[in-house]
């Protein structure tokens, strides 16, 4: 990141005043030193003009985000956090409402044959070789095999540019670029608990009556309900991300028998209502995101991201360009990409608990003890403490579920659309109903 | 003299034309898209013009659609019984009991200061009340009224109710003061002068004149209650379904078209239950 390899010749020499020429130096100077080609940035001066609108899940718009990339790259982004209910209409329904879609790549499957998005060219990705693999072959290891459900790397690719045809193998254009992922599964509060939970069925334990929550959104519930249901060993699915319709029966059946003799407390949407149900202890056992987690944690309540045996349910998130961008505003998009995979953002959501789709760049932007605790699930070396300065973990402890390779190695399923999607939803809704 | 009346009438359009168009463009355009809408397909991401009976077909055929118009009724009627009792007592309270009207005007001010916030935060601010470590349940428990927390208090159509209750109330109590300050009070001197009880005042001479304005305030309750979605779930701990949650899933599945057949049922019913409720009362004497 040093400014001297910015060629000072290539300064716009338009009548612009000395302090706009420097301002446009520093945004030429911080673009270049993202920029594969490091090519003379011509629009240095009007690149401040642009802002990209980017929608998303609440998980990765963060004000931080944007406030950093009018430091670093000079224009401006501007932020709206939806649910994905919500993203996933506004990308299908309103393309000339966003720049950039921050979306999960189930939504992606939905959304990519409205051709709203446009696939990325990966030549233009400086970081495209780095990117976990998991996202590419969809395979950690290479001896690993591709986990059930909308893995990122089914709908990662199109065949060509233009197409809207998913390819089976990486190819040179892309329909997301990853950003940040994370393995799900139960979170607890093993002060009400008090034993070892180690599979999901415990979710549907009667011990529980009255005490356990799952979430209320259709596509990801569904999975949290198969990893439960073949956990008790009721049911054994082909394909828990494409379950045919006999499956949804029974698994709808087993749990519309557990609420109605009272298992759940509550079934939650957002983000915040599942924190306040386990912070408050209206729920011991609930399917969680990792930063509620984080967020009931900080509040001094014992919460913990059970790993369990049958492994995790696990999702991805990415940027997807809108059709409409193109031109000056296309190129932003481009150096926000590859700003935004160059390890700042990496770093900032690692250390609430998500992983970068580039882990490599964001190990910079780590302290060692935080590298260690957060990817190698090494036990920390002093506190860890989040990005707000809230301190998550004191010296000794280690994270739930242990490293990278040991919590991404052991996702059983991604969240999915499936093929019966509307059949499931109808299913969902009885299931609200009764 | 027929210049003069022809310039009357349009006078007339004219000073009509306004209101018409904004209801033409703000009512009556959006219904008919909707109800247009009702018939088209869709697919899992799009919708497309069709003239089919799919989605009603699915709704009718459904024990689903069923159950969720029978909560949602069952939300209506007890709403609607629990905010009448409320708000007529509390209406009366003002309209006979409280004697200056400056007290009337200082009272029914403070029965508004509730809604001088939003609906959702008054709605949510239950939840940690009624909360199984919430302020109720520790309060009885302490008071050794109960043992175990009461489970029943939140997540439940108990909640539910009570916060429609909670909610509602006062679009009871506002037209039913209205109406019985109009009260010619000589009337009720006549009643009493009859050797009439305060009973027999209230069913004989009360109640009847305040026919319109109860309800007015009951198309309010019903209305409201039988729309409402976010209530429902945020207080029901998503668990129950009314009708409109069934809508708001639908769109946030992308399902237009299905939920568009759902909101001209819910149209249709509110619209009957108003036409029943007007054949008791001709409330168009007291506007």
């Amino acid at each position: 990141m040093t400014k001297t390899d910015l060629p000072k010749t290539d300064l716009p020499k338009t009548g612009a005043s000395r302090r706009a020429v420097l301002r446009g130096a520093a945004a030429t100077a911080a673009l270049a030193a993202t920029n594969t080609i490091g090519a003379p940035m011509i629009w240095a001066q009007n690149i401040k003009d642009v802002t990209l609108r980017q929608f998303g899940t609440g998980v990765s718009n963060l004000n931080e985000v944007a406030q950093k990339v009018k430091e670093d790259l000079g224009f401006t982004l501007e932020m709206t956090a939806l649910d994905s209910d919500s993203v996933t209409q506004r990308a299908a329904t309103q393309p000339n409402s966003f720049d950039i879609a921050d979306i999960e790549y189930w939504i992606c499957k939905k959304v990519w044959p409205t051709g709203n998005l446009q696939a990325m060219d990966t030549t233009k990705i400086k970081y495209y070789d780095k990117i976990s693999p998991i996202f590419t072959t969809g395979k950690l290891r290479p001896d690993s095999v591709v986990a059930q459900g909308t893995a990122p790397s089914k709908v990662g690719f199109v065949t060509e540019e233009g197409s809207k045809e998913f390819a089976a193998e990486p190819t040179r254009w892309m329909t997301l670029i990853p950003t940040i992922y994370n393995a799900d599964t139960l979170g607890i509060r093993p002060d009400l608990i008090g034993r070892p939970i180690e599979h999901w069925s415990e979710l549907l334990n009667p011990e529980f009556k009255g005490k356990a929550s799952i979430l209320d959104i259709s596509s990801i519930g569904i999975m949290d309900m198969a990893m439960t249901c073949e956990s008790m060993g009721e049911i054994q699915y082909g394909d828990k991300g494409n379950m045919t319709r006999e499956e949804i029966d029974k698994t709808i059946a087993i749990f519309t028998e557990a609420k109605k003799n009272g298992q759940f407390r509550a079934f939650w949407k957002s983000f915040d209502e599942s924190v306040n149900l386990m912070a408050s202890g209206e729920v011991v056992i609930q399917s969680m995101w990792s930063p509620a987690i984080t967020a009931v944690k900080t509040r001094g309540i014992p919460c913990v991201y059970q790993p369990l045996a049958e492994g995790y349910r696990s999702w991805g998130g990415g940027l997807g360009l809108s059709k409409a961008l193109s031109g000056l505003e296309l190129d932003a998009a481009y150096e926000y990409i590859n700003w935004y995979l160059s390890g700042w953002v990496g770093g900032f959501l690692m250390r609430q608990g998500y992983y970068s789709a580039v882990p490599e760049t964001s190990k910079e932007f780590m302290s060692e003890n935080e590298w260690g605790y957060w990817y190698e699930g090494k036990p920390a070396t002093g506190d860890i403490v989040s990005p707000q300065g809230q301190k998550l973990a004191a010296a000794g402890e280690t994270r739930d579920g242990g490293s990278y390779d040991e919590r991404m190695g052991h996702v059983a399923c991604w969240n999915s659309v499936m093929d019966e999607n509307q059949y499931m939803v109808r299913k969902w809704n009885e299931f609200i109903a009764s | 003299m027929q210049a003069e009346r022809k310039s009357e009438t349009l006078t007339g359009w004219l000073l009509a034309a306004p209101l018409t168009l904004v209801l033409l463009f703000f009512l009556i355009l959006p219904i008919a898209m909707i109800f247009v809408v009702s018939f088209w397909g869709a697919t899992e991401f799009s919708i497309y013009p069709a003239f089919q009976f799919d989605n009603y077909q699915f709704l009718f055929s459904s024990p689903v659609t069923y159950q969720v118009f029978a909560k949602t009724f069952m939300y209506a009627g007890v709403t609607w019984a629990c905010t009448l009792v409320i708000g007529f007592a509390v209406a009366h309270f003002l309209a006979f009991h409280v004697r200056s009207l400056t007290w009337q005007i200082a009272l029914f001010l403070l029965c508004t200061i509730p809604f001088w916030t939003s609906n959702i935060i008054r709605m949510i601010s239950w939840i940690p009340f009624l909360g199984r470590n919430g302020i109720a349940n520790s309060t009885l428990m302490e008071l050794g009224i109960i043992r175990e927390p009461l489970e029943w208090l939140l997540y439940s159509d108990f909640a539910v109710i009570l916060a429609f209750v909670h909610l509602y109330t006062l679009f009871m109590v506002v037209p039913i003061f209205n109406t019985m300050m109009r009260i010619d009070r000589s009337l009720i001197e006549a009643a009493r002068d009859n050797g009439a009880s305060g009973f027999q005042i209230l069913t004989n001479v009360i109640i009847p004149l305040t026919k319109p304005g109860i309800m007015i305030g009951s198309i309010f309750v019903v209305t409201l209650v039988m729309g409402d979605f976010v209530t429902v779930r945020i207080m029901s701990g998503s668990q129950s379904a009314n009708v409109g949650r069934l809508i708001s899933n639908d769109i946030g599945l992308l399902q237009y078209p299905s939920a568009a057949a759902t909101a001209m049922v819910l149209l249709a019913t509110v619209l009957i239950m108003i036409a029943i409720m007007l054949r008791f009362v001709n409330i168009r004497k007291e506007l």
